[in-house]
């Protein structure tokens, strides 16, 4: 009996001792929607380096909350901290990887790409105001679209969402009403409509309702077969919902503007820019007590901004552009620094 | 060779005399080691059942702590103002406990009668060999997750309505006063009512388990009876089995309640989840437990946060007067019949 309980304590202690040694494992947690193509690299990254990557998807302000309390290595958030929160908290912050969203529509006879919408429109809709399909401002658009009289029936996330907060982002940028009535959050007070949860929710929301719109990443508008629409963007051309699409809007982006590049690619100028293009953020120590741990992670970022494309295009998501790669790494080398203020990621390249 | 010496001292126990002289043991010493173990066991029993007050004063406490911040800045203003606007940090939760409240009450309206009468059915009337399958099916209606029935609700119930449901609501009462308001609007397919029903179906289990379980120990002494002096089966189970039975069937009912409005991912998925009261059970609304499950990851800010918590805080209060209601009730039941 004895030497049974002895066996079990021996084995939790190995087991216990089996974590921190498997502690080459990165840890991060934050953003729901970048989940499944960091998955995706970290599952490459093991098969190439034996080092894995521990991410919870958590959502952003978990993500923020965890690395403010130092539970984990990195946080991942969909809305950029303004610099004055990156500088006191000691973070550094910089873009990973981008996605697009895109107005989907549930419209008898109406294929994907075919209507066309403008940003006020989209707000005017969201809002409230255009109540018909076949409303004046949505025609004028759409010449050769034969548009029902039908009432719009709004879907919108009923949980916080990176995506919530750029799309919103988006309509307080053009249109007045939007961001006075509304204004620009992760959640906010809907004027209209029904809220579904997460991505899959909408997108299925709007697929069993005859009449309806929403928003969704794009990669779920393509794999749930719903109508997208076509956009008017910031140059006043027609664009439609396309990988070259938002990487337009990335590099028109002017990525220094902002502390730890927290630009926001909605209404990006350019002919060819999507306009609700949305990149997800990473937030770091500035100076990690855990320098080896952040050395890790930067290598994998690294690895990801290497290699990573291909699989990230696979999933429809965009990369970043290597202009701002180059960027970010020299922002890695100047910023994130060790206790004695050597920098982390020349150290460990 | 533990549980042979326990025999043993339990036959001292029943028998001291005779064993004083058969084994010698010492008798005092025996009543010693019982008294130990009584000791052991009551403080053990105790520990446990001071646990559930531990964990409640700490739920409690850790409710009104988190929850204060929101109180202190809307002050009562919380409880009944409709904004819930996360830009502004301006929160109130009159929506989300309005939701919860009717979508509880339609679920009850359903539940109660429906559950009864299955109940009643698999007592009273139910052929023998049918009386398994149906049981067992409310039983397994029990055990399948909430959040299926939610995926269910959203994928198969909710276009039903929408299409073969709702509209006839909406013609049928489209004219008549009071109720065309409460079925106006655009078949969403999503919302209170869908909710509602959603919850009715989901606590239908309890009560009729709980229900059958009662019935069936009414004696049949005082049914036979019932029948001996004439009475129908309507009139054995209304005033034979029912007023036998109305302390289990009020805890099922309260059980099924306290289920209706806690309960969460079911919920989330079908309500529409919007802050907004509405006249009409057909259109999308909120409920407590769906906005706390909706927004609390993605919930930055100190206010945000703690109003999530203070609804909380709210539903619990809400639950607490329930169970109350349901105490009261029952004993002013009993001080009529005069027991």
């Amino acid at each position: 009996m004895k030497h049974w309980t002895a066996f079990a304590a021996a084995g939790f202690i190995a087991a216990a001792a089996l974590v921190p040694a498997n502690a080459a494992d990165i840890s991060g947690a934050g953003a729901t929607f970048p989940y499944p193509i960091y998955a995706k690299w970290a599952d490459a990254y093991k098969k190439e380096t034996g080092n894995g990557l521990n991410y919870q998807s958590i959502g952003s302000g978990g993500g923020i909350k965890q690395i403010k309390a130092k539970t984990v290595t990195f946080g991942a958030s969909d809305a950029p901290l303004p610099g004055k929160e990156l500088d006191e908290s000691g973070l550094v912050q910089f873009p990973m990887v981008m996605g697009g969203i895109v107005p989907v529509v549930n419209l008898d006879g109406v294929k994907p790409g075919e209507l066309v919408i403008d940003g006020p429109t989209l707000a005017k809709i969201f809002i409230g105001d255009i109540k018909k399909w076949n409303d004046p401002q949505i025609a004028k658009l759409n010449a050769q679209v034969k548009l029902p009289d039908q009432a719009i029936a709004i879907v919108h996330r009923s949980d916080g969402s990176g995506t919530t907060y750029n799309f919103t982002y988006y309509l307080s940028e053009v249109d007045a009403d939007w961001k006075s009535k509304v204004g620009t959050n992760a959640a906010v007070q809907w004027p209209a409509g029904i809220g579904a949860k997460g991505n899959e929710g909408v997108a299925n929301n709007v697929a069993n309702t005859k009449g309806s719109i929403g928003y969704v990443e794009y990669a779920y508008a393509l794999q749930n077969k719903l109508t997208f629409t076509k956009m008017v963007n910031k140059s006043g051309k027609t664009v439609a919902p396309t990988s070259e699409a938002f990487q337009a809007a990335a590099a028109n982006a002017d990525w220094n503007s902002q502390p730890g590049f927290g630009v926001i690619l909605a209404n990006q100028p350019g002919d060819k820019a999507w306009p609700m293009t949305a990149a997800t953020w990473i937030l770091l120590y500035k100076q990690p007590a855990d320098a080896a741990a952040t050395g890790e992670a930067l290598k994998f970022f690294a690895w990801a901004y290497k290699n990573g494309a291909k699989a990230a295009e696979e999933l429809d998501y965009v990369p970043m552009p290597a202009k701002v790669v180059k960027d970010v790494e020299a922002y890695w080398t100047k910023n994130v620094t060790d206790a004695a203020g050597k920098p982390i990621h020349a150290m460990t390249n | 060779m533990t549980s042979s010496r326990r025999r043993r001292v339990a036959d001292v126990a029943l028998q001291s005399g005779v064993v004083e002289v058969a084994e010698k043991v010492d008798r005092a010493k025996v009543l010693q080691r019982l008294r130990v173990g009584d000791i052991a066991f009551r403080h053990t029993t105790r520990a446990a059942a001071v646990t559930v007050l531990v964990i409640l004063s700490g739920i409690i406490f850790s409710l009104v702590y988190g929850s204060l911040p929101a109180l202190q800045k809307f002050g009562f203003n919380f409880l009944i103002e409709e904004s819930w606007n996360p830009v502004t940090e301006h929160f109130g939760a009159i929506a989300p406990i309005y939701g919860t409240i009717v979508t509880s009450i339609i679920a009850m309206i359903i539940a109660v009668p429906v559950g009864l009468f299955i109940a009643l059915f698999l007592t009273e009337l139910c052929p023998m060999w049918l009386r398994r399958p149906i049981g067992i099916a409310i039983e397994l209606l029990a055990g399948i997750p909430s959040i299926i029935y939610g995926i269910w609700g959203l994928f198969v119930f909710a276009p039903f309505l929408q299409q073969h449901v709702q509209p006839f609501l909406i013609t049928v009462f489209g004219h008549v006063p009071v109720l065309s308001t409460l079925f106006e609007g655009p078949p969403y397919g999503i919302g209170v009512l869908t909710a509602g029903l959603i919850l009715a179906i989901m606590v239908l289990p309890f009560i009729t388990s709980i229900s059958r379980d009662v019935f069936d120990a009414v004696p049949p002494m005082l049914k036979e009876s019932a029948y001996g002096l004439g009475c129908t089966t309507w009139e054995v189970a209304r005033y034979v089995v029912l007023p036998f039975t109305r302390v289990g069937v009020i805890g099922g009912v309260m059980l099924a309640l306290g289920r209706a409005l806690g309960e969460t991912m079911a919920v989330t998925f079908v309500i529409g989840n919007a802050h907004r009261i509405s006249g009409s059970i057909l259109a999308p609304g909120t409920t407590i437990s769906a906005t706390i499950a909706n927004e609390f990851t993605e919930a930055v800010g100190d206010i945000y946060t703690s109003s999530l918590i203070a609804l909380g805080l709210i539903l619990f209060v809400i639950t607490f007067i329930v169970l109350a209601c349901a105490r009261l009730m029952l004993m002013r039941l009993n001080a009529r019949l005069g027991q």
